[in-house]
């Protein structure tokens, strides 16, 4: 197994420095914006993201997680049946602007199912999509982010591992794995 | 892992401990999803379910048919009362007929011990047990323990007593199963005659007096008498039976310490519970309801999800 690091400690912060200030760009004094997590990966991504963005906006944000599992299309297609985690998001997103933040954007199915999951909350003004990592070239729908860390060329065999400090790992590293 | 290790639910008997997990927290997921704005998921929308019932129901079938319609199920309804069943036809004609409308799982109850036992041998949909004779009830069962489970906290070392009618009952046999699987303490308590002989050999205690079982337990889940499956007198009077067993917001109010009070439905009110101590602080039975559908959802969903 071959691996390859894509963004590192220092590099990934300072590529979520600047996706934070996209957002603010866009977003200005968030009065009117919510940050979604999506389940279970981009949860620690939006958290990180989060933080930053309180420090510089100096304002609660409205953070929530959802679980996109009971949506996604490949039920009954798989051995094993997805196991659900939590969704909690405990306000209003109707006529809200939404980010939804991931780590990885794949195939673009979890992303589908998001927003199909989504909807039973509300109809929101505006949907957003933020990614750490955007796999070029390995789309099976029509998606694509707003806001992307860092594009990467890859093939449909290869993986994109993340491990951030919060889910336990030493270091905030960021590789891409050939599987043989 | 995310998978049962069964592909029907027949019993509690034949699930793990880490089933029984795996269900409890996948309804923890839908309890949240049937509080929403928006109460349905589409998971199941391309699977057929068919409710059979041979045997009467209210919350089971409403709580089975709701569990599949907000999960996106197609539904079909079928009781004995209505049916050819009436004109002599077999229970395996019956199934058989039914699955050839291309039908994906089959919920059923029947008055007859292992009656799904016996279709999980001859047919291939999954099936789930909604009630067999005096044998099992084991969504009964994974939504009172989940009931407990979210009331107290956790099951493991918990003291939970059953009161009533252990003799008939299949809600006590499967909440034995399913409670002590969980780790928890549990007595059984009502008149001799009730007590089935060798009921100890579960690993439960036996207690005679319900004021004993009432000191001793953490929770109290009270059955009802179930007249129509009692040939013979097993007690003087009902009179008698509320007398001795009934109990009342004043023997709750009285304990020295707060206990959760359950019961699995229709409540004979007066007989095993008095109107006051079923709707008092103490009881969680509409929560139990509530929690039925979530179980019931989390059930058919690990079941239809494993191929």
């Amino acid at each position: 197994m071959q691996k390859k690091i894509v963004l590192d400690s220092q590099l990934l912060d300072i590529t979520l420095n600047r996706l934070c200030q996209q957002l603010i760009e866009a977003h200005h004094d968030f009065s009117e914006t919510v940050i979604l997590g999506l389940q279970p990966r981009g949860i620690f991504l939006a958290e990180l993201i989060h933080a930053k963005l309180k420090t510089l906006v100096k304002k609660q944000i409205p953070l929530g997680y959802l679980d996109a599992t009971f949506h996604r299309d490949d039920f009954r297609r798989r051995d094993v049946p997805a196991k659900a985690s939590e969704t909690r998001i405990p306000f209003a997103i109707e006529n809200k602007n939404v980010v939804l933040i991931d780590d990885v954007l794949f195939t673009g199915r979890t992303v589908r199912a998001a927003l199909d999951a989504m909807i039973a909350f509300g109809r929101p003004a505006k949907v957003e999509l933020l990614v750490l990592v955007d796999r070029t070239s390995t789309r099976d729908l029509p998606i694509s982010a707003d806001y992307v860390g860092k594009h990467v060329d890859t093939l449909e065999s290869q993986k994109i591992l993340v491990e951030l400090v919060a889910q336990g790992h030493k270091q905030n590293k960021i590789w891409l794995i050939n599987k043989d | 892992m995310s998978k049962l290790s069964q592909r029907h639910l027949l019993g509690i008997k034949n699930l793990t401990r880490q089933d029984i997990e795996l269900i409890f927290e996948t309804a923890d997921n839908f309890k949240e999803v049937i509080n929403r704005p928006i109460k349905k998921v589409p998971s199941l929308r391309d699977v057929t379910i068919a409710n059979i019932f041979f045997e009467n129901s209210t919350r089971t079938r409403l709580s089975f048919e709701l569990a599949e319609k907000r999960l996106s199920a197609d539904v079909i309804n079928f009781s004995t009362s209505n049916s050819s069943v009436k004109k002599g036809e077999t229970l395996l004609d019956t199934v058989n007929n039914i699955l050839a409308m291309k039908v994906d799982m089959v919920v059923m109850r029947h008055a007859s011990v292992g009656a799904p036992h016996f279709l999980a041998k001859h047919i291939k949909a999954n099936i789930v047990n909604a009630g067999d004779g005096t044998h099992e009830h084991p969504t009964q069962a994974l939504l009172d323990a989940f009931s407990i489970r979210e009331k107290l906290g956790g099951v493991e070392g918990k003291k939970i007593a059953i009161i009533g009618d252990i003799l008939h009952s299949r809600v006590a046999l499967s909440n034995i199963f399913a409670l002590k699987k969980l780790g928890a303490e549990v007595m059984v308590c009502g008149p001799p005659t009730l007590i089935p002989k060798f009921i100890s050999s579960l690993g439960v205690k036996v207690e005679w007096e319900v004021q004993k079982a009432l000191e001793w337990c953490d929770v109290a889940n009270v059955l009802r008498i179930q007249r129509e499956r009692q040939q013979i007198k097993y007690f003087p009077s009902l009179r008698e039976y509320s007398l001795y067993y009934g109990i009342t917001k004043k023997t709750l109010d009285d304990l020295k310490k707060e206990i959760v009070l359950m019961h699995p439905g229709p409540i004979n009110r007066g007989v095993e519970l008095t109107s006051d101590a079923a709707d008092s602080q103490h009881s969680i039975i509409l929560d139990q309801v509530e929690n039925g559908v979530a179980v019931r959802m989390a059930v058919l969903y690990l079941l239809a999800g494993a191929n």
